[in-house]
């Protein structure tokens, strides 16, 4: 953590309630965006026992299991999840822009235009925790290889049709989730820890109950209070007022309550009833409705103090990556191309890996540009300096033709930029990509003078407007301000030997069909 | 496992043992079992943990008669899906068990046959088990070229004085004899690998009961054990093997799968942990003469000498601990950094309470140090105050734009 971090959670147990962290919401929120809480069985990986989902707080739909380990009883709960999700993924696919491109051919040099579609919109999936997130990829890892009915060989246990496909998607949103500032798939308590800072440590905002506890306390209590009733009070039959979020349930739930009621339900199977039966899996579906309500409720709590935020500058440039994403992966299923393999090829891999560096930095840069409390960070760390500018003073590059604008700027802050005379600056919020140089700072009068080298124009005054005037605020930084590119890596074709080759010559290592359970 | 404990045979106890035996009162005995041991680990620096582990309290319990009861718990469903892939795992004479191990340890094809030891079961009579358990690990070794498989031993391991009792879910002597501890988990093996917590836990666990094994070897073979892990001794008293195997349920199937796990690592840790327990002593110098934690102690006495006790708090020990919540609420009470996380004391040099630093962070920023302050606290305290300067400048203006 940042020392503006732990400033932040010292002044939070100070106040007794969370403090903001951010000025503004930093990640894309969409106007609809469907919530979904999964609970798992437990002891098993991957194992669905209830999912509630929609995209309207006051009519969620539950999805549960009256016997967890009930195969077919599974399929039938993850091909209603399908029928729930697949339409509205697969919805955004239809409203598209056209973009066009100019692309040479590498062999002869002519050009053409290229024109691809763009999704205008992505579909944003919210989910109570990480730990729900890497559920989905369980989930997704768990059925996109599946065999179906529809396959030439549906092998012993085929799934319902459309469950492989909801598993490539739920795949490809929890891939996305791995890159810094993405949308896609979202896991509350990070984004509410993004946006405010509790009296409590990192590991206890990972309890959703207890994290809106601190934010959110009901009257008459402090935070610490809320937080610790939400962890720990329990009502009279022993199960917690604030069940866990999921996807694990509480084990004093499990044996005190599902574990009866599964074996009532077992009973009543056993013996053939099936009106007995049937009232027995809806004893079941209530349970776990009352323990998946109270995390729903706090999912939308937490939906309308992020929209209380103002949203951030640089959202609808971030939320653009994000329907790229979107939009391959729906070609690529139009395509026809099979699931996602196991492990990806080496190549595929350090793409990765190279997007997600770059796109952290992308991410930092354009939190610090959209958050003064963001930029505060490089500020304390001598990054970055900002103040008011006391003095202009004209001054011009005489060593070409003709003399080009280099005006010194001093301003008055007391950041004590890390770096020499000479270094080179960025100024955040002035003309594209101007920059600056570093002439003195004197940390004892509390000026720092630069000298600015470009973005003024092509004449020998500046441009109106380009250069600041005192009395202004500015502020410089000593990073750049766009993400470099990387350096271009082979297409997964292109593997070489060394890295395992290209992923056709291994497609057998793809498991055929993990059957469970055998 | 709340066994009573005796101490080794014809031993009086020592004036330590006495001692930790009358903080106990008449609260039963918790032995140490594997997983106290590698928990250990999570928290090592904890007097307060070290003391209460040393005389046998039972820490949850405490907990709960502190008002702070530890929220850990097993489903059933987790449990009952344990002991069916556990059986799975032993069953058919362990057939898919030995050829997991022959292939995860790549030793050679054979067919030597498969024996099972007979041992002692009863839980009430510990000393007969261990007794059992070491005679069946002596005859082993005596008859080489033969599988031998334990099926939960109890070891004993000599824990600051007391004996930690410990249950392996299986010790196999190889044909070659060597011993190989063989831990069965029911988290999966996804695609070749698995949870890097869950695994370390693991390993921790098993490096205990290899420690164990290697006392008794040193034990049957008359010599002293060896106390570095990375130092294998020669003949029987080597027979353990730091290689344990650990068996999972493959992908999302129950079919076992399995992996080597080197333990020598967390061998030394747990080494370092277990001979600082033998250090308790010095720990327990600020307890009163008449603290106790027996049934008898009223709330404020309890309260008091779980107090007296130096804990080492931090948010981990939530997870890692019974005691988790009360030093949490004890640490919050004295309003003490490390409620905000593990890193913080570092960050904020040596402010240790929250209402020291905020003061720090409000008052204006000094250049020098003041009276009673050294270098170290001026460098902090100054840090301090530019953050707290620097965030409500941040919080009071506005966005500075993006990029036009
Ligand atoms: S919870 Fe308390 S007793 Fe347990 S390790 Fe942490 S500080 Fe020590």
């Amino acid at each position: 953590m940042s020392l503006l971090g732990t400033l932040a959670r010292m002044e939070a147990v100070r106040d007794g309630r969370a403090v903001p962290l951010a000025t503004v919401r930093h990640r894309h929120l969409a106007d609809r965006p469907m919530v979904l809480v999964p609970l798992a069985a437990a002891g098993e990986a991957g194992a669905p026992l209830a999912v509630m989902l929609g995209q309207d707080r006051e009519s969620p739909v539950l999805l549960s299991l009256p016997q967890p380990l009930d195969r077919d009883r599974r399929f039938a709960l993850l091909a209603d999840l399908a029928a729930e999700l697949l339409p509205w993924l697969e919805g955004y696919g239809d409203q598209v822009e056209l973009l066009t491109k100019e692309v040479k051919d590498p062999a002869t040099g002519e050009k053409t235009e290229q024109v691809r579609e763009l999704c205008t919109d992505a579909p944003q999936l919210l989910v109570p925790g990480p730990a729900a997130v890497e559920f989905l990829g369980l989930l997704g890892r768990s059925t996109r290889f599946r065999r179906t009915a529809e396959d030439p060989d549906p092998g012993p246990y085929p799934a319902p049709a459309r469950v492989p496909l909801l598993g490539r998607w739920l795949t490809q949103l929890r891939d996305r989730a791995q890159v810094p500032g993405s949308s896609l798939l979202l896991a509350m308590t990070d984004l509410l820890g993004r946006h405010w800072a509790t009296g409590q440590s990192r590991l206890e905002d990972q309890h959703l109950g207890a994290l809106l506890g601190w934010i959110a306390p009901p009257a008459g209590l402090t935070g610490a209070e809320a937080a610790l009733r939400a962890e720990t009070a329990r009502d009279d039959r022993g199960q917690l007022l604030c069940p866990p979020a999921g996807p694990t349930t509480d084990p004093r739930f499990d044996s005190g309550l599902l574990a009866p009621a599964i074996t009532r339900y077992d009973a009543a199977r056993q013996l053939g009833d099936a009106v007995a039966a049937q009232a027995r899996e809806a004893d079941i579906a209530a349970l776990l409705e009352t323990v998946l309500r109270p995390t729903w409720e706090r999912m939308w709590q937490g939906v309308d103090l992020l929209r209380a935020l103002p949203a951030a500058a640089h959202l609808p440039e971030r939320w653009e990556g994000d329907r790229w994403s979107y939009t391959s992966h729906r070609d690529r299923i139009a395509a026809g191309e099979p699931p996602q393999p196991v492990r990806d090829d080496a190549v595929t891999a350090a793409r990765k890996l190279a997007q997600r560096e770059r796109e952290q930095t992308r991410l930092d840069i354009q939190e610090a540009l959209d958050d003064p409390l963001a930029m505060a960070e490089h500020r304390l760390s001598g990054e970055a300096m900002a103040g008011v500018v006391v003095e202009v003073e004209p001054a011009y590059d005489t060593t070409g033709r003709t003399p080009k604008p280099r005006p010194l700027v001093t301003l008055r802050t007391d950041d004590r930029p890390h770096g020499d005379a000479g270094r080179e600056l960025y100024r955040a919020g002035g003309p594209a990509a101007q920059k600056a140089e570093l002439v003195s700072a004197d940390p004892a009068s509390g000026l720092v003078t630069v000298r600015l080298l470009n973005g003024m124009g092509r004449k020998k005054e500046p441009e109106p407007g380009s250069v600041p005037e005192p009395g202004e605020q500015v502020c410089f930084t000593l990073f750049e301000l766009t993400a470099r590119q990387s350096a271009p890596l082979p297409e997964p074709e292109d593997t070489p030997w060394t890295h395992g080759g290209p992923p056709a010559a291994r497609a057998g290592t793809v498991p055929a069909d993990p059957v469970e359970g055998a | 496992m709340n066994n009573v404990t005796p101490g080794p045979p014809g031993l009086t106890p020592s004036p330590l043992e006495r001692r930790l035996a009358g903080l106990r009162g008449d609260a039963p005995q918790r032995s140490l079992d594997a997983r106290a041991l590698a928990a250990l680990a999570a928290n090592p620096g904890c007097g307060r943990r070290a003391v209460l582990d040393a005389a046998g309290v039972d820490k949850a319990d405490l907990a709960t008669r502190l008002g702070n009861p530890a929220p850990f718990g097993q489903s059933p469903f987790a449990i009952s899906r344990g002991l069916g892939f556990e059986r799975k795992v032993k069953a058919d004479g362990c057939t898919v068990l030995l050829d997991l191990l022959r292939k995860e340890l790549r030793l050679p094809e054979d067919s030597a046959p498969v024996e099972f030891a007979e041992l002692v079961g009863d839980p009430k009579l510990p000393a007969g088990r261990v007794a059992s358990a070491r005679a069946a690990l002596a005859a082993a070794a005596a008859r080489p070229g033969v599988w031998t498989v334990l099926d939960q031993p109890l070891l004993r391991l000599e824990v600051a004085g007391s004996a930690a009792h410990l249950e392996p879910d299986l010790v196999v002597v190889r044909p070659d004899g060597r011993w190989t501890v063989v831990e069965i988990k029911s988290f999966p093996i996804l695609d070749g690998g698995a949870d890097a917590a869950k695994v370390g836990a693991a390993a921790r666990q098993a490096a205990v009961y290899v420690l164990a094994l290697r006392e008794t070897a040193a034990e049957l073979a008359g010599v002293e054990p060896s106390r570095d892990p990375y130092q294998e001794p020669g003949g029987l008293a080597g027979s353990p093997d730091s290689t344990a195997l650990l068996v999972c349920p493959k992908d999302f199937g129950n079919q076992p799968a399995a992996a080597a796990v080197d333990v020598r690592k967390p061998m030394a840790v747990t080494r370092r942990q277990l001979d600082r327990l033998t250090g308790v002593e010095q720990l327990l110098d600020p307890l009163p003469p008449d603290a106790g934690f027996g049934q008898d102690r009223s709330d404020g006495q309890l309260t008091a000498a779980v107090g007296a006790l130096a804990a080492v708090y931090s948010p981990d020990c939530l997870s890692a601990c019974e005691l988790g919540f009360h030093c949490r609420a004890e640490a919050r009470c004295a309003g003490s950094v490390e409620t905000l996380g593990r890193g913080v004391r570092g960050e904020l040099g040596s402010f240790a309470t929250i209402d020291r630093a905020l003061a720090a962070a409000a008052a204006p920023p000094q250049g020098a140090a003041a009276p009673g302050q050294d270098d170290g606290d001026a460098e902090s305290a100054l840090r301090l105050s530019r953050a707290a300067a620097l965030r409500a400048e941040a919080l009071g203006g506005a966005a500075l734009g993006g990029d036009r």
